[in-house]
């Protein structure tokens, strides 16, 4: 099923996937995923508990490489490119694709070695003062710069549940990815929190191409601008928010979302 | 759609029958608690016997009877070229006689006894470190001998009948007048601590075991830590799940159940046997004990590793960490104290084994301590097996002592892993 461009607004395309299969095991999680994710926007994936928004998430960093009987068939480019190709390093690719996930999971080490972890280990910055500079614009970017900029040495697991979230933005940004993928990235956050990341969000879309999973609708209509519906396995319907939202064309998209199903 | 909605069930909680199983409930509860209460009070009690048994029995090896006297140093029996070859069971007769004047040369002979055998050698020492002393007198406080110390600690009855009692009346005698001149002291045992072993009780002590034990220990953890953490590393986090490694879980957990005497057998053939490593040596008692020591630490590391949570994986994973940068850079450290924790254990157990040091002879009788792993050692379990086996009633006593020694070490130990789980628990 290859989604029609519907031309609103937003960049190129930076993400295609073409017939996406997963198998855990036995258990085929996902089916025939086709998707063209643009960049510069936000990108939603709802659907009901368990239909694979997380599993095709993961695909495109390729963190189901470690899940020892996971199997992806298919194809994904990022910017034309086969992530699933023999030749691109897994590693590599994560630092281009940053992940934030559903819990908070700063490392249990200081603030600044938080964020300066993806840079080091990449070998991002050529000295201590080059360091220092990409994690305060980390911090910054992640709009918590001025609530820890006194104490970047206080570990990371002291900051509150939002703040640690947004922590683990910043770290994710350090490593100047192209693509920011979120899994429901404020299901452990209280209302406060979840409008500041929805808020931090909407003004990293200028910046990255995000893909979030979220479980709320009001979020996905809040921050998204395209939206993907997941269901069993399958991407039902997929296009710009505002229509999927009120005006969906699939009957399953509409039980969803008026509440019939989930 | 007339049908009215079912009526309300209404509970009645006053009812009688309901009170009765919330009673009940109550009941069965304190009975647990009560049974709970009453192991836990049998387990008390049984440790409050054994050490007090011990203490009992191990309190009187931690003094020793000691005699203050002065030794005549003569010319004829020292001479001062070469003060190390003097005939210095001589001049402790001699001296011995100048305090006892109205003893007959015959009875010198049962006098001497009061002295400890060590004697002449102390006295030795002191001469020869300083020769000045040729030619005169030197006060020394020096160990009596066991049956003196007995008597002295009132382990000989004064009651039974002379034949039946190690020292004769006149014996007794002897030494009460030492007592009375205020000769008698019974300081601290200190050779408990600063003597190896010895036929004499007297000079007996454990600094023998205390190395061997330290080096056998030593090597056991330098074996088995690195070994252990790295073999648990590879099961758990690179390790691909399959038939094999399966089996190999299985029997790592089956060797921390096998019973140490096997492992000794296994180490008495291969490595005395195969590889004719040294009899009685650290160095061989430690690789014995590592094999013992190596599943415990293997499992504790596991269950460690096992009790990262996730999601830190997760983090590293997601920034583009390699799987050995998220194991060495984060795993690892965060499991340091559990792995720590398990290590002291096992290493507590493998202080405490004997079996298998018995079978690659660290029992042997050794008069020195050992100065370094390939020499021939004891362990505390070994020479308090040693010590028990002997029939001297001071080796009684300085059993018990050894055995409150040992466990003061494991007390240490374990205590040692409890503060360090206790500091680094994580919450998540
Ligand atoms: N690590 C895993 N191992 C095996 N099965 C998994 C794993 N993760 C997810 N699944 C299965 O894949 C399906 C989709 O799960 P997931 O992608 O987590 O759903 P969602 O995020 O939409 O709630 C579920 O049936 C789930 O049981
Ligand atoms: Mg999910």
């Amino acid at each position: 099923m290859t989604q029609q461009e519907t031309g609103a607004g937003g960049g190129e395309i930076k993400i295609s996937a073409r017939d996406v299969q997963v198998h855990y095991g036995d258990n085929h999680a996902l089916r025939d995923v086709s998707v063209d994710i643009r960049d510069k926007m936000v990108t939603a994936f709802i659907g009901p508990s368990g239909c694979g928004k997380s599993t095709f998430l993961r695909c495109l960093n390729r963190m189901n490489d470690t899940i020892e009987d996971c199997r992806v068939e298919g194809d994904i480019r990022l910017d034309g490119e086969d992530i699933y190709a023999p030749e691109v390093d897994p590693v590599h690719l994560r630092a281009r694709v940053g992940m934030v996930f559903q819990k908070p999971n700063p490392f249990p080490k200081s603030i600044y070695d938080n964020v300066a972890y993806g840079p080091r280990i990449h070998g991002l910055a050529k000295n201590k003062a080059e360091l220092d500079e990409i994690v305060e614009k980390s911090l910054r970017r992640g709009a918590i710069w001025d609530e820890v900029k006194d104490r970047l040495d206080a570990p990371g697991t002291s900051l509150s549940g939002g703040q640690q979230q947004r922590l683990c933005i910043a770290r994710a940004i350090a490593t100047s990815p192209e693509v920011l993928l979120m899994d429901e990235p404020c299901s452990a956050l209280d209302p406060i929190a979840t409008a500041q990341i929805e808020e931090l969000i909407d003004e990293l879309r200028r910046q990255f191409c995000v893909v979030m999973v979220t479980h709320s609708m009001q979020q996905a209509a809040r921050v998204s601008q395209r939206t993907a519906f997941f269901h069993l396995g399958q991407l039902v319907e997929y296009g710009e928010t505002g229509q999927i939202f009120t005006n969906p064309s699939d009957p399953r998209t509409e039980s969803y979302i008026t509440g019939r199903i989930g | 759609m007339t049908q009215s909605p079912p009526a309300e069930r209404k509970v009645d909680w006053k009812d009688p029958q309901l009170a009765a199983t919330l009673r009940a409930r109550h009941a069965r509860e304190r009975r647990l608690k009560l049974l709970g209460l009453a192991s836990l009070g049998a387990a008390f009690a049984m440790l409050f016997i054994l050490l007090a048994s011990l203490a009992a029995s191990g309190y009187k090896a931690f003094v020793q009877t000691h005699v203050t006297m002065d030794f005549i140093i003569s010319e004829q029996n020292v001479s001062p070229d070469k003060p190390e070859k003097g005939k210095y069971r001589k001049v402790v007769a001699e001296s011995l006689q100048a305090v006892f004047p109205e003893v007959s040369r015959k009875e010198m002979r049962q006098l001497r006894k009061i002295l400890s055998n060590g004697a002449q050698y102390m006295v030795r020492d002191a001469v020869v470190a300083d020769p000045s002393l040729i030619g005169g007198v030197l006060r020394l406080t020096v160990p009596v001998s066991d049956p003196y110390d007995q008597l002295n600690k009132g382990e000989i009855d004064r009651a039974t009948p002379e034949a039946n009692r190690r020292l004769s009346d006149r014996e007794i005698a002897w030494f009460d007048r030492l007592k009375e001149a205020g000769m008698i002291s019974t300081p601290f045992n200190k050779a408990l601590f600063l003597n190896a072993d010895s036929r004499f009780p007297e000079l007996a002590g454990l600094k023998g075991a205390l190395w061997g034990s330290f080096y056998a220990l030593l090597v056991c953890f330098l074996l088995s830590f690195p070994i252990g953490i790295g073999a648990a590393i590879y099961l758990e986090e690179f390790a691909p799940r399959n038939r094999f490694t399966d089996i190999i879980e299985v029997n790592i957990n089956n060797l921390a159940a096998v019973p140490s005497v096997v492992f000794g057998l296994l180490a008495l053939a291969v490595f005395l046997g195969w590889f004719n490593l040294p009899r009685s040596a650290a160095f061989v008692g430690g690789m014995t004990l590592a094999l013992m020591t190596l599943p415990t630490i293997i499992i504790a590391t596991r269950a460690a590793l096992k009790a990262v949570p996730p999601s830190i994986r997760e983090a590293a994973l997601g920034l583009g960490a390699s799987r050995q940068q998220v194991v060495f850079g984060h795993v690892l450290p965060l499991a340091m104290p559990g792995i720590l924790t398990g290590t002291i254990i096992g290493l507590a157990q493998a202080l405490g084994e004997t079996a298998p040091l018995l079978l690659i002879g660290m029992n042997a009788f050794i008069t020195s301590a050992p100065e370094s792993a390939f020499e021939p050692a004891t362990a505390l379990p070994t020479q308090i097996f040693i010590w028990a086996d002997s029939p001297e009633r001071g080796f009684a006593a300085r059993t018990s002592a050894a055995i409150l020694v040992l466990l003061g070490f494991l007390i240490i130990m374990n205590l040692t892993a409890v503060i360090l789980r206790r500091k680094f628990e994580r919450k998540w």
